[in-house]
C-alpha cells in the first residue's frame, strides 16, 4: 500500500493551476494538501495553457511536504486523459476525479493513471486517487465508488453541484447537505478510506465557517476543502486534539492495557466509564496529535 | 519545429508573463519587456533560448512581456504559445521536449 494513503489531510486548498501567482508558494500557509485545479477554475480556452503551468510547477517548485493533488477535468470532456498524462509526468501525488457517479469512473481513471505511470517511469501505485461526489446518483453509489480501487484514499463531497442536482441551494446552515454528508462518511468508513467535506464559500462569515467545520468534525469527516488561506488555521485548530483530549486518551490507553492484563473489562477514568470500545478512539486521538505535531508523550 | 501561425499564451497578471510567437525570418528574434530587465533580463533570455532549443524551434519572432514570472512560468508560457501555434493539445511530450 502507498504509505501516503492515510496521511493527514485536514485541509485541501483549491488553487487555479493556470495562475502562477497562486501556485508559486502556497506552502507558506501550511495546508496539508493543495488541490491544483484544471477543472472549473480554468476557462475552456485556457485548458491547454494550464497544463504547461501545472507541469512545470510540479517539477520545479518545492512544496515542502504539502501534498499535491490535481483536479482533472470531468470524464465527459475531451481533456481528462491528457490532464492525467501531464499530472503524472509532472510528479503529482494524487488525482481528484470530479463528478464521480459510479465505480467504473474510478476504474477508468485508475487505468489511465497506471498507463501514465508506465509511460513516465513512475513506480506502480505511486499516484493515488480521490473521488469527488457531486450528484444524487454519486451519493447513492458512494460505497461502490469507495471500494473501486486500492489507490483511492478518499472521497469528497462537492456541495455546489450536488445541491443543484438536489434542486436546492447552499444555505450556510448545512441542512441541504445533511443526507449526503452522513451517507458519504458512512460509506468511506465502511470502506476504510478518508472523507472530506465541501468548500465554504462565504469568506466574510468566518464564524459560520467555524460552526461548519465543528459540525463536520463531529460527523466524522477527515478534513475540509478550502478556498482561502484564512480558513486553514480554523480547520487545523478544530482538528488538532486539545491537551485535555490527549491526556485523557493517554489515560484510556494505559488503563485499558493495564486492566486487560488484570482481567478487568470495565472501569472508570476521570469519572467516566471506560471499556475496550474506547481503545481505538483513544489511539486515534494520539495518532492525530502525533501527525499534527502536538504530541509530547511516549505512547 | 515550425511556427505555423501566430499564437499567444499567458497573461499580464503579476508573477505571469505573456508570450507571443509568430513565424520568424530564419532566426530567433526575441523582444523582451520586463520591469526587472536589469536584474533578470539575462536569465529570462537564457530560459527562453534553452526552451526554444528543447522544442526545436529555430525560426521564430517571440515577444515576452514579463510581470515577474519565475523560470517555470516562462517555460510554461513559451511552450503554451508554441504548441498553440501548432494546434497540438494532446499527446504532448511531457518529460521530453517539455521539461
Amino acid at each position: 500500500m502507498n504509505p501516503n494513503k492515510k496521511r493527514l489531510r485536514r485541509t485541501m486548498m483549491f488553487l487555479n493551476a493556470q495562475k502562477p501567482g497562486l501556485i508559486k508558494d502556497p506552502y507558506i500557509y501550511k495546508p496539508d494538501s493543495i488541490m491544483l485545479d484544471l477543472e472549473d477554475a480554468v476557462a475552456e480556452n485556457q485548458k491547454d495553457a494550464a497544463r504547461f503551468s501545472l507541469y512545470h510547477a510540479l517539477q520545479e517548485i518545492d512544496y515542502r511536504g504539502v501534498e499535491r493533488v490535481v483536479r482533472i477535468n470531468a470524464l465527459d470532456t475531451p481533456y481528462w486523459k491528457e490532464d492525467i498524462r501531464c499530472s503524472v509526468a509532472g510528479g503529482c501525488d494524487a488525482i481528484r476525479i470530479p463528478k464521480t457517479e459510479c465505480a467504473n469512473d474510478v476504474k477508468l481513471v485508475e487505468s489511465a493513471v497506471e498507463y501514465a505511470e508506465r509511460e513516465f517511469g513512475r513506480p506502480k501505485g505511486s499516484v493515488l486517487i480521490m473521488a469527488a461526489i457531486e450528484s444524487a446518483r454519486g451519493v447513492m453509489k458512494a460505497l461502490e465508488i469507495c471500494e473501486a480501487s486500492d489507490r483511492l484514499f478518499g472521497i469528497a463531497l462537492s456541495g455546489g453541484d450536488y445541491t443543484k442536482d438536489l434542486q436546492t441551494h447552499i444555505t450556510g446552515t448545512g441542512i441541504e447537505l445533511m443526507g449526503a454528508r452522513q451517507n458519504l462518511v458512512i460509506a468511506a468508513r465502511a470502506a476504510g478510506i478518508q472523507c472530506f467535506d465541501t468548500v465554504y464559500t462565504d469568506l466574510d462569515n468566518m464564524e459560520g465557517f467555524r460552526q461548519d467545520v465543528q459540525n463536520i468534525h463531529l460527523m466524522g469527516f477527515d478534513g475540509k476543502s478550502i478556498i482561502n488561506p484564512r480558513q486553514i488555521s480554523i480547520v487545523h485548530e478544530i482538528y488538532t486534539p486539545s491537551e485535555k483530549d490527549i491526556i485523557f486518551a493517554e489515560k484510556v490507553v494505559t488503563e485499558i492495557d493495564t486492566k486487560k492484563a488484570q482481567g478487568i473489562g470495565v472501569f472508570t477514568v476521570d469519572g467516566k466509564m471506560i471499556d475496550i470500545a474506547f481503545y481505538d478512539g483513544a489511539k486515534r486521538t494520539i495518532e492525530l496529535a502525533k501527525t499534527s505535531g502536538v504530541y509530547k508523550g511516549d505512547l | 519545429m515550425e511556427i505555423k501561425k501566430p499564437a499567444m499564451a499567458g497573461t499580464l497578471e503579476s508573477s505571469d508573463c505573456q508570450v507571443t510567437v509568430e513565424a520568424g525570418e530564419g532566426k530567433i528574434d526575441l523582444e523582451l519587456n520586463s520591469a526587472v530587465i536589469n536584474q533578470f533580463g539575462n536569465q529570462i533570455r537564457k530560459v527562453t533560448f534553452e526552451t526554444l532549443e528543447r522544442l526545436g524551434v529555430k525560426d521564430v519572432k517571440i515577444t515576452i512581456v514579463d510581470k515577474g514570472a519565475l523560470d517555470c512560468t516562462i517555460k510554461a508560457r513559451i511552450e503554451g504559445a508554441v504548441y498553440r501555434s501548432l494546434e497540438q493539445i494532446e499527446h504532448l511530450p511531457w518529460g521530453g521536449a517539455i521539461r
